[in-house]
């Protein structure tokens, strides 16, 4: 992702109404801006609407952008209100304050420990095997494909979340402030994201080296 | 604590989130089990693999119907 100049230099480019600066957020933000609509729209092209929806809106707003966030969490708050609007005219909302059925239970297969007849009642019967590592660049590219998918089949607020977390960086407080989500809610679908994507890395990196 | 309890208490550990406590008994264990060492380490490599996740561009018509909104929005 290319490193964009501060936020105080971005606000004042874009007050100045600087295409070139535009252009760059545009690149740095805008396809997690459109997977974080997606969870919110029934299709790619509303989720595009709301994304230029939301460019509209931090145009109008970005002369009364006061600082007290960073303007990424800015804007993508912006982007949050124009997509719940939408998915109400639409008649289609998705609960985002409290947790689904999906976000409880076990995020390891209760089978992976020992049960009240084992010597160790909760403890691993066998160690999670080994992986191979990632970083090879013969895997690099299987493995990107792998987390792409991986992503892809989680539960939308799961996947939101994971990917404003861990693929965007955010922060646990501005993943809380976008959404408007509890601390502890942002947490429990945070980790069981986190779960079943190393649930299929395991699939793939578990090697033969060693481990069961 | 147990590998059961443990594994459901990794991101909170992560996040700095478990009050005193907790976080003793989550290290204490994790001091004594290879099992859960390895699934921690396999919960950061996960985390650190997915901040390699490069983006999927813009498309095209989409990036210029936004630049053009821009500049009229300027330009006006």
């Amino acid at each position: 992702m290319t490193t964009l100049p501060p936020d105080v230099e971005l606000v004042e480019a874009l007050r100045r109404g600087d295409a070139g600066v535009f252009a760059a957020v545009l690149d740095a933000w805008s396809s997690s801006m459109i997977r974080l609509a997606r969870s919110f729209t029934t299709d790619h092209a509303s989720a595009e609407d709301v994304v230029q929806e939301t460019w509209l809106a931090v145009l109008n707003g970005v002369h009364g952008f006061e600082g007290r966030s960073s303007l990424r969490t800015w804007v993508y708050r912006i982007l949050v209100n124009t997509a719940r609007r939408q998915a109400a005219r639409a008649s289609r909302t998705v609960p985002w304050t409290s947790l689904l059925p999906e976000d409880h239970g076990p995020t390891v297969d209760p089978s992976c420990f020992q049960d009240s007849d084992g010597g160790y009642p909760g403890h691993w019967r066998e160690l999670p095997p080994a992986w191979v590592s990632p970083e090879s660049s013969a895997l690099s590219a299987e493995v990107h494909a792998l987390l792409a998918r991986a992503l892809d089949g989680l539960p939308p607020r799961q996947r939101v979340v994971i990917s404003l977390r861990d693929v965007d960086g955010h922060t646990a407080d501005e993943v809380c402030a976008i959404l408007r989500i509890s601390a502890a809610n942002q947490r429990v679908l945070l980790h069981r994201a986190r779960a079943a994507v190393r649930q299929q890395l395991a699939g793939y990196l578990a090697g033969s080296e060693d481990g069961a | 604590m147990n590998c059961d309890e443990l594994v459901e208490l990794v991101t909170a550990f992560l996040d700095d989130a478990l009050d005193g406590r907790t976080r003793e008994r989550f290290l204490e264990h994790l001091a004594l089990c290879e099992g859960c060492e390895r699934y921690l380490d396999q919960m950061r490599i996960t985390i650190a693999q997915l901040g390699r996740v490069r983006p999927v561009p813009l498309p095209a018509e989409s990036r210029d119907r936004m630049l053009a909104a821009f500049e009229g929005w300027y330009g006006r």
